[in-house]
């Protein structure tokens, strides 16, 4: 009996600002939108990121950040996802950037970023569009 | 206003002249409808079309107005207000080093600014040093880096300490940082009896909105008495708490939730210090609140007003206070940063006018302004003149400070006045029946109030119910603002060799000695022999680093992390 | 190296993906699951009930540490619910859990419950087929916690964990019925607060009572821990409470430890010879063209009624 499979999304918020209310009205409208959201609250390290989305397996990773510390932690994210082997899991980026950063966010495989003012359906309507569920495994 | 002043005959005309009003109203409305299905504050409580004196029919203005320096001071906690001296301007500052802050706090005293605020980066709000692991990237982007005594010095070189107040905004190490400020001070030959300033310290806001987590909430409510029980000793001029609604409301609150859960949270800490032993009018006086003034105008104005009035309720009748000073809810207001837009941004000069506006007519002690990139990065030079420039030319060209609390007697003013007391009164009822505070924080109730209330505001701009002009009305792309500041990171690396070459020439037994006190003091029962202060006083003279004291707390205390509920 | 010989090896990666399939119930999973099924039986299974709020998540970290003390590594399965209107969840049992995130000797998964009812996942005992095989000593599981029908776990679980907060014991009077029987150890966790020792003696005449009735069939008497799980205190008591119990289902004398596994191999048994029957019946009916809606459309339009419909269908389809 094979069913639609549901996307997974991590929100964690890198850095150690606490502003969680972007992360949290996001993974509100994630979970409204009938996706499946693993939260970790604030203050994650890049590490502790990496390894939260290799274990709940999800198909996508949310970051929120507005400390300024995304030159750091975004790149860094990215190189231990790859470190992984775990390259396929989208990651996208929300918060307020300087707009020379975001083609250097973009380079390092940050697939989208969001800003304020955003509109959550909008980034719905992104993730449907950009993200599917991983394929099965296989023996 | 009140039945004394409206006779039953004015009373009944006013009711039959309003029915017919209203009836006029609908016919016009047949011709052309309202613009709004529903028309409501930024908050989404609903307004009416007119308010009349039927509004406020049963106020009192002894009880409800009265005068200005007057229980219970609605109109503005000194006699004199404006007239005599207008509230301090004073910007939140701090970027990169010690240096660079110090530089930004010049620059602004020299434009007028007549006191100072100080913003740390985000390892010192939480208690890490630059060269903590989890500081990597941080150093610096929001506030200035302080790790030890040196970095204090630096910050406040050539800056008269005892001319000069002081406001620092951090919490879970709040009992540090004064202590480097005093350390700093004393050792310049400035009296802590002298110093004036204050202390954000409300770890309550922390678990609620802002998320500064460190120690579990009683631990954390116990420093800060400790730091209140030492002020009232030692450093009479200082305000040990500001009790902020300010991250409340960034936090996606109302106003009402706002006002009702920093009041409650002034509750709390009132109820600790009596705890400990303190006579009320030995420490009341010095707690000071927190606004944030948002882009709602008559709202916030109805907010200030309301917060005065319950406070100082609350201070006579549920803590017996009789010394009129502990009934005074003086505070400090920030315009609204969640209010700003990254699009079009110069549109934020506007709404920051606006704002101010409000709480200067809501009776401010102290203002800051936010810079119209603010919303991006710390304010750059050019932006933040502006933002200052906008508060010198409210208080001196536009005459709306002339007249005491001038919107008194405003029938919607009054009305709303009153509803945001009421629903205020309704959550601190509400709160108490939780058993207080702290046990609401570990049932996630304030997050979750403010949670709906950020996600239903969301909602209301996503379809257009609440208008955002660049954002969801004309909207239009962010530009490339030139004047944008940037933290270079190789500030980190810089910060990192101070830090570490400051640790190397320590006298490490006397560091030592002095830890071994704190940690005594740490594991005591709370009391004035236990007070952590002193000792910390001496620990940071002995060089000891923001961390290593945070990390004896964390130690003996534990740590806390957001229940996390949704 | 194939899937299995990964998972057999600990691998996470591979581990963590083979959850989500046995969770969207792809029916490949089902060949691994199998293959893995001789490597199962050595992780021992402890199950956390309770209403929201009172601790499961902490109590699960912390005891998570104590188990990491002994050396043994550690799986954690956390159910959320499963919002009814979206289908979607936000799963957030991991924030108490944060440091445990970087030790490779500790597996984390949340689930949502996606409409299965009784506190957990209907993947749940494959889950923990899976940690057990790729060599998680202990497994913790916490239910959901919001209905009074939560007692799946305890055909889950060596040991089923029901935690309450000082104050709840009117609340425990009130579903006993069900919770009653399943627990093995009572936490009463925040104990930091006022009335835990009344809660305590609460549960103590409950259990008493309950001991009366189901004295024959089981020699357990259910243990009562206070904790105050934020301090880490009385996690010492709670985690030899667990040694006990387990000691007691491994003495054997009265097959105890069996009882445990038959119960949990029924269950499972019975849910899949549920699931695949289903699949089978509907599948044949697909192939001769008969469509489910077709038949509700019948009992919609009173041609017929749901049980004529199903002795019709079991009568050809299991010829
Ligand atoms: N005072 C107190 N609070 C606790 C204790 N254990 C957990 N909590 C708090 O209770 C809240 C809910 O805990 P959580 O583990 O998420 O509960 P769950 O919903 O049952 O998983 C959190 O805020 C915890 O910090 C305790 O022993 N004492
Ligand atoms: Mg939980």
């Amino acid at each position: 009996m094979e069913k639609d499979r549901k996307l997974r999304i991590l929100i964690a918020k890198p850095g150690l600002d606490g502003h969680d209310r972007g992360a949290r009205v996001i993974a509100r409208a994630f979970r409204d939108a009938g996706f499946e959201v693993v939260y970790t609250g604030c203050h994650q390290t890049p590490e502790q990121i990496v390894s939260t989305a290799i274990q709940e397996d999800v198909d996508m990773v949310g970051l929120s950040i507005l400390s300024g510390a995304h030159t750091y932690s975004f790149p860094r994210i990215m190189e231990l996802l790859r470190e992984n082997r775990a390259e396929d899991i989208t990651v996208i980026g929300g918060g307020i950037f300087p707009l020379e950063d975001i083609p250097k966010l973009k380079d390092v495989g940050i697939k989208e970023i969001f800003e304020p003012g955003a509109k959550l359906q909008d980034i719905i309507g992104w993730v449907r569009e950009n993200v599917k569920p991983r394929e099965a495994v296989s023996l | 206003m009140g039945s004394k002043s409206c006779s039953e005959s004015t009373l009944e005309r006013m009711e039959k002249e309003y029915s017919e009003w209203q009836e006029e109203y609908r016919k016009a409305l047949k011709k052309m409808p309202e613009r709004l299905n529903r028309f409501s504050t930024v908050s989404d409580l609903e307004v009416r079309p007119l308010y009349t004196p039927l509004d406020i029919k049963d106020m009192d203005f002894f009880e409800d107005i009265g005068f200005p320096g007057m229980f219970p001071y609605t109109r503005g906690v000194q006699g004199s207000m404006y007239r005599a001296r207008l509230w301090t301007m004073r910007m939140f500052a701090g970027l990169g080093t010690a240096e660079d802050t110090n530089r930004r706090f010049h620059y602004l005293i020299d434009h007028g600014e007549t006191g100072l605020s100080t913003a740390f980066d985000f390892p010192t709000l939480m208690g890490y040093d630059t060269d903590s692991q989890l500081a990597r990237g941080e150093c610096g982007k929001c506030g200035v880096a302080i790790d030890t005594l040196e970095d204090m010095e630096r910050l406040f070189h050539n800056i008269n300490l005892e001319q000069v107040t002081t406001s620092m905004t951090i919490n879970p190490p709040a009992s540090i940082i004064w202590a480097m400020y005093i350390a700093n001070a004393e050792n310049r030959g400035f009296s802590r009896k002298m110093l004036g300033g204050t202390i954000q310290n409300d770890c309550l806001k922390e678990f609620i909105a802002q998320k500064t987590l460190m120690l579990p909430p009683e631990p954390s409510l116990r420093l800060v008495t400790d730091t209140v029980e030492f002020g009232t000793r030692e450093v009479p001029r200082w305000n040990t708490i500001s009790i902020s609604g300010y991250h409340i409301r960034e936090a996606g609150s109302t106003a009402v939730q706002e006002l009702a859960f920093t009041v409650y949270d002034g509750i709390t800490y009132v109820e600790e210090g009596i705890k400990r032993g303190l006579d009320v009018d030995d420490f009341a006086g010095r707690l000071s609140f927190f606004w944030n003034s948002h882009v709602d105008f008559f709202e916030e104005i109805a907010k200030m007003r309301a917060g005065r009035r319950l406070w100082a309720r609350i201070m006579r009748d549920r803590f017996k206070a009789k010394n009129p000073r502990s009934m005074l809810m003086r505070f400090h207001t920030q315009t609204a940063g969640c209010s700003l837009t990254a699009q079009e941004p110069y549109n934020n000069i506007i709404r920051t006018t606006t704002e101010a506006l409000a709480a200067i007519l809501g009776g401010t002690q102290s203002l800051h302004t936010n810079s119209l990139d603010e919303v991006y990065m710390i304010p750059s030079e050019e932006a933040v003149l502006i933002a200052l420039r906008t508060q010198q030319i409210l208080a001196e060209e536009c005459g709306v400070t002339h007249v005491i609390d001038p919107l008194a007697g405003s029938y919607f003013v009054e009305a709303l006045t009153n509803k945001m007391e009421e629903e205020a009164a309704e959550y601190i009822r509400k709160l108490d029946e939780l058993g207080g505070m702290v046990a609401a924080i570990e049932r996630d109730y304030p997050q979750m109030e403010i949670a709906d209330a950020a996600y239903h505001f969301q909602q209301q701009v996503e379809s257009g119910e609440k208008v955002i002009i660049g954002v969801n009305k004309y909207p239009s792309e962010r530009p490339d603002l030139e004047f944008v500041l940037r933290i270079d990171d190789s500030l980190e690396r810089g910060q990192i060799e101070r830090l570490v070459r400051f640790r190397e020439k320590r006298d490490k037994v006397k560091l030592q000695k002095a830890m071994d006190e704190l940690r005594r003091r740490c594991e005591g029962p709370p009391c004035w022999e236990n007070n952590v202060m002193p000792a910390l006083i001496d620990a940071v003279r002995a060089g000891a680093t923001e961390q290593e004291c945070c990390d004896l707390y964390r130690e003996v205390f534990g740590t806390y992390s957001d229940p996390g509920s949704f | 190296m194939g899937i299995i010989d990964q998972i057999l090896a600990g691998e996470v990666r591979a581990t963590a993906r083979l959850l989500r399939d046995i969770d969207d119930q792809v029916s490949s999973s089902q060949t691994i699951l199998r293959e893995l099924y001789p490597y199962t039986g050595k992780a021992y299974v402890v199950g956390f009930t309770g209403s929201p709020g009172v601790g499961k998540s902490t109590l699960v970290d912390q005891l998570a540490l104590r188990y990491r003390k002994e050396g043994k590594t550690v799986g954690i399965l956390a159910v959320d619910p499963t919002s009814p209107f979206s289908g979607g969840a936000i799963l957030g049992d991991r924030i108490r859990m944060q440091r445990h995130f970087l030790d490779s000797g500790v597996f984390i998964r949340s689930l949502a419950t996606r409409g299965h009812f009784g506190g957990l996942t209907r993947s749940t005992n494959d889950m923990i087929n899976v940690l057990d095989a790729m060599g998680k000593d202990v497994i913790l599981v916490e239910t959901v916690g919001v209905g009074q029908d939560e007692v799946e776990i305890a055909q889950s679980a060596h040991t089923t964990i029901v935690v309450t907060i000082p104050g709840m014991g009117d609340e425990i009077q009130a579903i006993k019925a069900g919770i009653m029987e399943i627990g093995s150890i009572f936490v009463v966790n925040k104990a930091d607060r006022e009335g835990s020792r009344k809660t305590v003696r609460e549960i103590r005449n409950l259990v008493e009572l309950g001991m009366r009735r189901r004295e024959e069939s089981n020699g357990w008497e259910p243990l009562i821990v206070e904790t105050e799980a934020v301090k880490g205190r009385g996690i010492e008591d709670l985690f030899q409470g667990i040694e006990k119990h387990r000691d007691y289902l491994l003495a054997n004398d009265r097959g105890q430890l069996d009882d445990v596994l038959q119960k949990r191999a029924r269950n499972q048994l019975m849910e899949a010879l549920r699931d695949e029957a289903l699949k089978t019946i509907v599948g044949r009916l697909e192939s001769r063209g008969v469509l489910i809606d077709d038949l509700v459309r019948k009992v919609v339009d009173k041609e017929s009624d749901p049980y004529s419909v199903v002795q019709q269908v079991l009568a050809e389809e299991l010829r």
